[in-house]
Formats: C-alpha cells, sequence, structure tokens
C-alpha cells in the first residue's frame, strides 16, 4: 500500500453551507420540541404510561447501537489486520463517536427530568443494567477519542493496535448491554430473551456499516476526491453479510420465542395479527430493510452500482428504525401476561395503542442530525479523510 | 450606616443560605415519614396486605381507587388523556378461560421482595425499605422510565403534567415516576393504608407478614392464597386469595 495521505475538507463551498444550515434546521426543529415537550409535560406526546419508551427511545437506540457498529471498520484494520480498511479507520472512529453523541442527546432530552442529568453521573446503582451503559457510552467516548489519538499521532501510530483491541472489545461490550436493556426485563414476553444481546450486536453491525458506507460515499462524491471500486466493493459485500447475519438472529428469536407456549400471544401478535407492527415487521424490516437491500447488494444487474448501494443502505437504515420500532413499541403494545389460563376482562390487558408526535419524530431526526453536523465539521477540522481512496493507491497489486 | 453589599458578600451569603435551604429541604423530606413515629424502620417487620377476591365486591374496589385518590390526591389529571393518566391502583375483572368464573380484584404496586423496578433504576431512586415497602425518591428520579418497563404488574405512573393543590404528605412532580405507597406516612404513625381502611369487611387485611399473632400472618396460615406472577419469584407482600 502506498502511503495514505490524510486532508482536511475544504467546507467553504456552498454545498457545505447548504448542508450545515439545513442539519442546522432539524437541530433547531429538535431543541423546541424539547422545550414544547419538557414544558408540558410528556402529555402532550403520544407516549402513556403503557407505552412509556416511544419514537424518541427507537431514534436513540438505533444511533447508539449503530455508533458502536460504525466502529467495526476500524477494528477490522486493527485488530484483524486488514489494511484495505486501514485508510478509513479516522472516519470510522469519528462517525462511531458522532452516532453515539447524536443517541445519547435524544435519550437524555426525552427523560422526564433532563435536568437531573447530574443525578444520573452521581449516583449508581450497580445492579442496574441502564446504569452500566452509562459508564459504558462515558468509557466509549474516551476509548475511541484515545483510539483516534493513536492514529492520529504517528509516535503514537505503534499502539494502535492494543487501543484498537481494547475499543474493539468495549464495543462489543456496549451492545451486549445495549440487547440487555431488553434482554432483562424478565416480565414481558417481547424481551425476555437473552439472544437480544447478541442479535443487538449483529444489528449494529449492519445499520453502522450502512450509515458509514453513506457518509464515505457522500463526503467523497461532495469533496470530489477519488473513492476506488476495490474499498467500496468490499465495503458492499461485508453490507450484505451483516444484513444476512441480522435475519438470522430475527429468525432464531422468533422461532425460540414461538416454541414457548407463554409467548405464543406476543408472537402472533408480531408476526400475525398486530395490525401495523404485524405490517411493519413484514413490509418493513424484512422485505424492505433485509431482503430488498440483500437483493441490490448481490444481484448482477445491480452489483458494484454505487446508487444502488447507497439505495440499499437507506432502506437497511429505514428497515433498522423499523425493526426497533417493532421491538421497543410493538414489545409494550402487547399486554404483559398477568394470569396464565385467565382472560382479563376489564382494567388491563387491551392492546396499547401509541401515535408518536412530530415532536418526537423531531427530536428524533434532530439526533440523526447532530451525529451528521458533528462529522461535517470535524472532517473540515482533522485530517479524518484520505485525499484518494482510488484503487491504485488503497491497494498497490490492484489490477487495472 | 447603610450596608452595602459587594459581590463578594452577595456570593457568600447566597451560597450559605442555598447550601442551608438544600440540606434543610433533603433533610425534611427524607425523614418526614421515618421520624413521624420514634420507632426506625427495621427488616424485622414486613408489612403486607392479604386481597380476599371472594369477598370483595365491585363497589368495595371502586371505594379502594376513590380513597387512594382522595389521600393521595392523584386522579385529577387535567390534561393527560387515556393511559396517560396516573393510575396507582387498578379495578381488574378476571375470567378463568375454562370454568368462566369471574373475579374481581384490586391491582397496584406488589412491593415485591426482589423488585424489579429497583434492580433496574439507574440512580437508586426506587428503593425498598427495610420493612418491606417499595418507593420512589422524587428527588432522585430522573424520569427514564426503565422501571416501568421492568414492573410486571404496570403499577407505575409517570407524571405527564404540571401539577397543583399537591398533598403535604405526598409531593409528585411532573416528569417522575410514582406508585402505591402503602400510605407509608399513615403506616408509620401506626394507621392502615386508605384502601384498606376503606373497605369495611375483612377482604382486605393488612399487617405485619412476619408477626405471627397479626391477622394477615394468621390468616395466611389458614388460607390458600397466592401471588400474582409468582413464577417470577418476585416474593410479593400483596397476595390474594380466591383466584
Amino acid at each position: 500500500m502506498s502511503i495514505i495521505r490524510y486532508e482536511q475538507t475544504q467546507g467553504k463551498s456552498l454545498g457545505f453551507y447548504a448542508l450545515v444550515a439545513g442539519l442546522g434546521a432539524f437541530i433547531l426543529a429538535a431543541l423546541g420540541s424539547v422545550y414544547f415537550m419538557e414544558h408540558n409535560g410528556h402529555h402532550v406526546t403520544g407516549m402513556s404510561n403503557r407505552i412509556v419508551w416511544g419514537m424518541p427511545h427507537v431514534f436513540a437506540l438505533f444511533l447508539i447501537v449503530a455508533a458502536s457498529g460504525a466502529l467495526n471498520i476500524a477494528s477490522i484494520a486493527s485488530v484483524f489486520n486488514k489494511k484495505v480498511y486501514k485508510p478509513l479507520s479516522r472516519l470510522s472512529g469519528l462517525v462511531a463517536l458522532a452516532l453515539l453523541a447524536g443517541g445519547l442527546m435524544v435519550l437524555v432530552l426525552d427523560l422526564g427530568r433532563p435536568d437531573r442529568l447530574i443525578v444520573a453521573m452521581t449516583e449508581y446503582n450497580f445492579n442496574s443494567i441502564f446504569a452500566w451503559n452509562i459508564i459504558l457510552y462515558n468509557g466509549f467516548f474516551v476509548i475511541v477519542g484515545v483510539y483516534l489519538w493513536m492514529m492520529f499521532e504517528r509516535r503514537m501510530n505503534k499502539y494502535s493496535r492494543s487501543v484498537g483491541i481494547a475499543a474493539f472489545t468495549w464495543r462489543l461490550i456496549l451492545t451486549t448491554g445495549t440487547g440487555s436493556i431488553f434482554g432483562f426485563l424478565v416480565a414481558r414476553q417481547a424481551y425476555d430473551a437473552v439472544i437480544m444481546a447478541p442479535m443487538f450486536v449483529i444489528m449494529s453491525f449492519a445499520f453502522g456499516l450502512a450509515f458509514f458506507i453513506l457518509v464515505l460515499m457522500a463526503s467523497y462524491k461532495w469533496t470530489a476526491r477519488p473513492l476506488g471500486d476495490a474499498t467500496v466493493n468490499r465495503l458492499s459485500n461485508l453490507l450484505g453479510v451483516f444484513v444476512a447475519a441480522v435475519l438470522y438472529f430475527v429468525a432464531v428469536y422468533h422461532l425460540g420465542n414461538l416454541y414457548l407456549a407463554e409467548n405464543s400471544g406476543v408472537e402472533n401478535f408480531i408476526l400475525l395479527d398486530g395490525g401495523i407492527y404485524t405490517k411493519l415487521f413484514w413490509y418493513g424490516q424484512i422485505i424492505l430493510g433485509s431482503l430488498v437491500p440483500l437483493a441490490l447488494l448481490y444481484s448482477p444487474a445491480t452489483k458494484g452500482n454505487r446508487t444502488m448501494l447507497g439505495l440499499a443502505s437507506v432502506l437497511i437504515i429505514l428497515g433498522g428504525l423499523i425493526q426497533l420500532y417493532v421491538i421497543i413499541i410493538g414489545g409494550q403494545a402487547y399486554p404483559m401476561e398477568l394470569f396464565p389460563g385467565k382472560e382479563i376482562l376489564e382494567g388491563y390487558g387491551t392492546i396499547a395503542s401509541y401515535t408518536p408526535t412530530l415532536p418526537e419524530l423531531m427530536l428524533g431526526l434532530g439526533g440523526v442530525a447532530v451525529a451528521i453536523i458533528a462529522i461535517t465539521y470535524l472532517v473540515k477540522f482533522l485530517p479524518f479523510l484520505p485525499e484518494s481512496l482510488a484503487d491504485d493507491v488503497v491497494d498497490p497489486h490492484h489490477k487495472k | 450606616m447603610e450596608k452595602t453589599i459587594n459581590r463578594r458578600d452577595f456570593i457568600k451569603t447566597t451560597t450559605a443560605t442555598t447550601a442551608g435551604v438544600a440540606t434543610l429541604a433533603t433533610g425534611i423530606t427524607l425523614t418526614t415519614f421515618v421520624n413521624a413515629n420514634e420507632n426506625p424502620v427495621t427488616n424485622e417487620k414486613r408489612w403486607g396486605m392479604l386481597i380476599d377476591t371472594n369477598r370483595l365486591t365491585e363497589t368495595d374496589i371502586d371505594g379502594m381507587v376513590g380513597a387512594c385518590q382522595k389521600e393521595h390526591g392523584w386522579g385529577s389529571d387535567k390534561l393527560s388523556t387515556g393511559d396517560q393518566k396516573a393510575s396507582w391502583i387498578k379495578k381488574l375483572k378476571v375470567k378463568d378461560t375454562a370454568t368462566g368464573r369471574i373475579s374481581n380484584l384490586a391491582l397496584m404496586c406488589q412491593h415485591c421482595e426482589e423488585p424489579p423496578c429497583v434492580d433496574v433504576c439507574p440512580t437508586n431512586a426506587s428503593m425498598k425499605r427495610e420493612d418491606g415497602i417499595v418507593l420512589v425518591d422524587k428527588h432522585l428520579c430522573i424520569g427514564c422510565r426503565y422501571c416501568m418497563m421492568a414492573c410486571p404488574y404496570e403499577a407505575r405512573s409517570f407524571v405527564h403534567e404540571e401539577l397543583t393543590d399537591q398533598k403535604e404528605h405526598m409531593p409528585r412532580g411532573k416528569g417522575t415516576v410514582e406508585s402505591c405507597t402503602m400510605c407509608v406516612h399513615k403506616v408509620d404513625k401506626g394507621e392502615q393504608p386508605a384502601c384498606v381502611a376503606s373497605v369495611n369487611s375483612d377482604a382486605v387485611i393488612f399487617g405485619d407478614l412476619y408477626d405471627s399473632s397479626s391477622k394477615i400472618n394468621q390468616t395466611l396460615k389458614k388460607v390458600q392464597s397466592t401471588q400474582i406472577r409468582a413464577d417470577l419469584n418476585l416474593n410479593t407482600a400483596v397476595r390474594y386469595s380466591g383466584i
């Protein structure tokens, strides 16, 4: 591999300012929504005592999960020593940090009392998987920050592998922790499954990579830097493998649940007669978010086409959001089994309804905007992007 | 001589005052319940309730809900709708799918010995007193609602709107989580919870589960009783007979 030269983006074009202005508008809308929700109380949202986590949590968890996945590219380079991915490592670390920041912003701003964030920082219940997650998220910022430093500072390059291994281990634990937020909820039929943890890890691989590919392709296109097929096609193949792996985990999760009679109610609800959740599961998550992208990535007609790869990545992200919607909202909407063998006629036991409101959606989109704006500015101020990712730069043995 | 106050003095005084008020305020809230009775709360007692669904009428349950609302000041939500409304205690009608037998019961926080809400709370706001009563410390609750996700009984409510005219003994706050306190403020004074007192028969018995001379202990020794979701092994303090 020839020497990779990293360079800041110019960030002076009209396009740059248009992008920043657009993202800024989303962020302002999110902050306005937060003010509206916190000032009035959560009664202005679609959330209730039955659907306690709503649209903001769908976005927050998506971003947090994708964050750890975006770091994979750097991990493949430093932990598994794949040299082709090395030039992408800095951007991988940056996208990971930006996504996590966006996700945490949404999570915190949806709290009933976001002003008490200091309490969450100072009062820890070590039995709580949530408290563990707070430590894991903060640690992720520190470790990935150090990792980036090792990559940027030539004298420190020699340590980047060991820090990379630490970061890789940490991100696996982090996503396990995020999945366990649901996996450990023993009372709820939709969640009580240890497989949630590894499933979230695999979901992070797919969502994070899809987001990374979009950022990579957009930034190289908009800055008119060369981006070769050797890099893009490799990422595209990897993305397909991850999407297929998510499908496998989803299948095992549902088959496992179907086997237990106590969970057949909630399984029927999600898979067969849950109205909007069933539709979202089959049409959104499975067809639109998994099968169509797989076809786009692997069918000879579309394989290697950048527009189709971009489309597949967008669909995987949408499918991911839908998957989290089905898990989070669908899982709460179905009532818990309070009296096995009995039917509840009154007082409880109906399907909880939820209609997300605009402020909730804007808060979630604001988190995405924060992540993108952070990336947009940081690639302008620090040399994250190689000036060329042309095939002969990335891979000297590349045959033209 | 007119006293002028400079910036340093101002900061000094306000800091001292703020610290003083904060200490006092925390002191009052955290100790009110315990100090109302000179006896400290210990794990030698475990407060519990036995609800006999064979004797409990629908009117009784409505009375229990009403008494709870009156005691704690919930139930007059102005802006919250549907499931957003506070609900510390619910009336449930349950039918056996095989026999068709119908039972009515009141469902509230079951005050588990191993409460999932306490396990998952990141800030220790959900807590269990030594005597088994599960409470939310409204000063520590950040409103994350993870406890509501974890509770097997959906017994908790999130305050979805600004509240006014609150009861002195029951501070409630927008953006925090709340649930049945087993009327800890009354229990500490040797009284019965409001819902129990509202029932004129022995359909609901309240007392110390550990005290072998207590009515609840003696009744539980004699009658068949059950815990809701006993499979979760949470060892609830609220027991039911007749279902």
